[in-house]
């Protein structure tokens, strides 16, 4: 990746308290990242976005009208170079599938330390997925072969292949990228490759166990 | 004759409207609550509910003026027998006074008292009509179609009487079913029977048909131009209900954050000068406050119905294994202050060898919290149709398996012990400055559900 070009970052969260916490953050812990913006609102986060064309757009999953879901509903159609993060306080399954069916391409909670938001940041910029560990664990749980599942109707979307598990399983275990690729032999490359395919399917699937919680959010 | 009833009653109905103003205004301050129940000294005059004859009437003076039910019932018995003065009195006192809140309790009746009552309103009835034909004032056609007509009309009000009490209770209409229905209708029929018979006596048969007809005529019209009324009505009784429902659970989150959030908070400002308190303070707040919100009988989660995403650690019946693991998980950051990360795929109902993972677990994660000299610790369980693993893990300082010297018994103890006395059996990963990562693993019982 290129040396010496900033990542633009610009932040969407309804309490401004939290915005400057972040900006405050990333300013003073890193020189890769500047906040080009921030945003409130879901009308102001869209036309921000519009105006600024930011690299990554960290976005509050909670907010009034619609919220995280709604911004990229409107904005990712128009600026498909544009890479989400959802950023939130809940950990909750219907929130944590609606923004990433809606194609954030990660998910992070608000208690991560700052460091781990930098890399975060850093990664999806990089094209890469990022998952927390409970988003490991759900979409684990999301494609598992239970008895008296639905039945598979497109295998190429709705089922992980054994070494996308394997990744998955030790992102909830709380692996590091570097320390998944130690552990399974493979380089980290290929980690994030598993991990980008396993976003994919996650957004694409019609796995009911993902589909549910989007439809409860009126997504698909 | 039935001119002297009205000025009689006109002074009590001005002074129960201006009465009924001033429980507007009251009823405007207080909370719809509050509404349903009597204030302490209140002196206004309440139907009875219960133990009453007809509409309660008499009893609501009686107990108004502290004087027996007899009494008010003769005195209205009485004044029935003066040209139905008490008749129309009791009825405008009917319409006028409220029934008393259904909070209160209900007085004691015998059941000689209930009979004694109903004897006086047949006598009240009979001496109207009495006096009236002796006087000369009504025949008896006029008598007879009159009392019908009384009958039938207060059954409906009864019923309505009936309805406005189940309103109150939450319905948002009367939903008496189908006696209910039968007690209005034939309610309504023994009214225009009474009228019938009241306009065939004074007038021609022929006649008849066309004030049927008119009267008919007459309702309809009435019926058709009231209808936005109706409308308005149904319309603001719904609002009122869901603003009630509203205020009902804004005042629910409110109590919940003043208790729990609010409390905390208060707790950190005087603690400020310790950064470990404050943070534990703050975890265990937030869990309390996650599980409120997202937890199985949370209340964000509503209806949402059962078989939820067990990996997120959430949903799911009592008594399960990712529920005793997040139970651990909180104990150990409530105890050391430090963050323990969980996350369970599948779950399953508890059994003694499971009960027994947990413990394990719960005793990795306190090693991990007390040796480790990190913040944070990971735990994932996993739930396989045949066997349960659980992950302990942390990224600190790790030990030399083979330096513990024998008196310490955690790891050999309350950890390999107990997983092998159940059929378990566990792998330690760890090594000086690589942090340590304790699997457990434990077959499961051959009954799955």
């Amino acid at each position: 990746m290129s040396e010496k070009r900033l990542v633009r970052v610009f932040l969407v969260d309804d309490h401004s308290m939290f915005r400057a916490g972040v900006r405050a953050e990333l300013d003073t812990l890193t020189d890769d990242i500047e906040v080009v913006g921030e945003a409130g609102t879901v009308g102001e986060a869209v036309a921000g976005i519009g105006h600024l064309r930011p690299d990554v757009v960290l976005l509050d999953v909670h907010m009034p009208d619609g919220g995280g879901a709604e911004v990229l509903r409107q904005a990712r159609k128009a600026f498909p170079e544009v890479v989400f993060l959802a950023l939130s306080v809940s950990d909750a399954a219907e929130d944590v599938i609606a923004v990433i069916r809606a194609g954030a391409r990660g998910y992070v909670t608000k208690t991560i330390s700052s460091q781990e938001l930098v890399t975060a940041v850093i990664r999806v910029n990089d094209g890469d997925a990022v998952f927390s560990p409970r988003l490991a664990g759900f979409v684990l749980d999301a494609f598992a072969d239970r008895p008296g599942a639905a039945p598979i109707s497109d295998p190429e979307l709705d089922l992980l292949t054994p070494r996308e598990r394997d990744v998955l399983r030790l992102l909830a275990r709380g692996y590091a990228y570097k320390e998944i690729a130690s552990e399974l032999f493979i380089s980290v490359k290929t980690v994030e490759t598993h991990v980008s395919s396993v976003l994919r399917k996650t957004q694409l699937s019609n796995r009911y166990e993902l589909s549910r919680w989007a439809s409860d959010r009126r997504l698909v | 004759m039935w001119r002297r009833g009205p000025r009689v009653s006109i002074l009590d109905v001005t002074a129960v409207l201006r009465e009924r103003e001033a429980e507007a205004d009251i009823e405007r301050a207080v909370t719809s609550v509050d509404r349903q129940v009597a204030v302490p000294g209140d002196t206004r005059v309440y139907r009875r509910r219960s133990g009453r004859a007809v509409a309660g009437v008499a009893g609501g003076i009686a107990d108004h003026l502290g004087i027996p039910v007899l009494y008010a019932r003769v005195a209205f018995t009485l004044l029935a027998a003066l040209g139905g003065a008490g008749v129309v009195a009791y009825g405008l006192l009917w319409i006028f006074v409220p029934q008393v809140s259904s909070d209160e309790p209900a007085p004691e009746i015998t059941g000689r008292e209930r009979q004694q009552a109903f004897g006086l309103v047949a006598l009240g009835v009979g001496l109207a009509i009495g006096a009236g034909t002796l006087a000369g004032t009504v025949n008896g056609w006029v008598a007879g179609s009159t009392s019908v007509a009384l009958v039938g009309a207060a059954l409906v009000w009864r019923e309505a009487d009936q309805g406005q009490r189940r309103r109150v209770r939450g319905a948002v209409f009367g939903g008496g079913g189908r006696s209910a229905v039968i007690r209005v209708l034939s309610g309504a029929a023994l009214v225009a029977a009474g009228i019938i018979i009241f306009l065939i006596s004074s007038i021609g048969l022929d006649q008849v048909q066309f004030a049927l007809l008119a009267v008919v005529a007459a309702l309809v019209g009435v019926a058709v131009i009231t209808v936005p009324w109706w409308l308005r009505l149904v319309r603001d009784l719904g609002e009122e209900r869901r603003a009630r429902i509203r205020t009902e659970e804004r005042a629910e989150i409110a109590a919940h954050l003043h208790d729990s959030v609010l409390q905390t908070l208060a707790l950190i400002q005087k603690q400020a000068e310790a950064p470990r308190e404050v943070l534990r303070l703050a975890r265990g707040q937030e869990r309390q406050l996650r599980s409120w919100l997202y937890g199985p009988s949370g209340y964000g989660r509503g209806a949402a119905d059962g078989r939820a995403g067990g990996g997120v650690g959430t949903g799911l019946a009592g008594g399960s294994l990712a529920e005793a693991l997040a139970r651990a998980a909180g104990e150990v950051e409530d105890t050391f202050a430090i963050k323990v990360q969980h996350v369970a795929v599948g779950d399953c109902e508890l059994d003694d060898k499971l009960v027994a993972v947990v413990m394990a677990a719960r005793e990795s994660m306190v090693n991990a919290a007390k040796h480790a000299g990190v913040a944070e610790v990971s735990v994932y369980a996993e739930v396989e149709p045949e066997k349960v693993t659980v992950f302990v893990r942390d990224r600190g300082k790790g030990f030399d398996p083979e330096a513990v010297p024998d008196d310490r018994h955690g790891l050999a103890d309350s950890i390999r012990g107990r997983m092998e006395r159940n059929g378990g059996e566990i792998t330690l990963r760890t090594a000086p400055g690589d942090g340590t990562e304790v699997q457990l693993h434990m077959p499961r019982a051959k009954v799955t559900t």
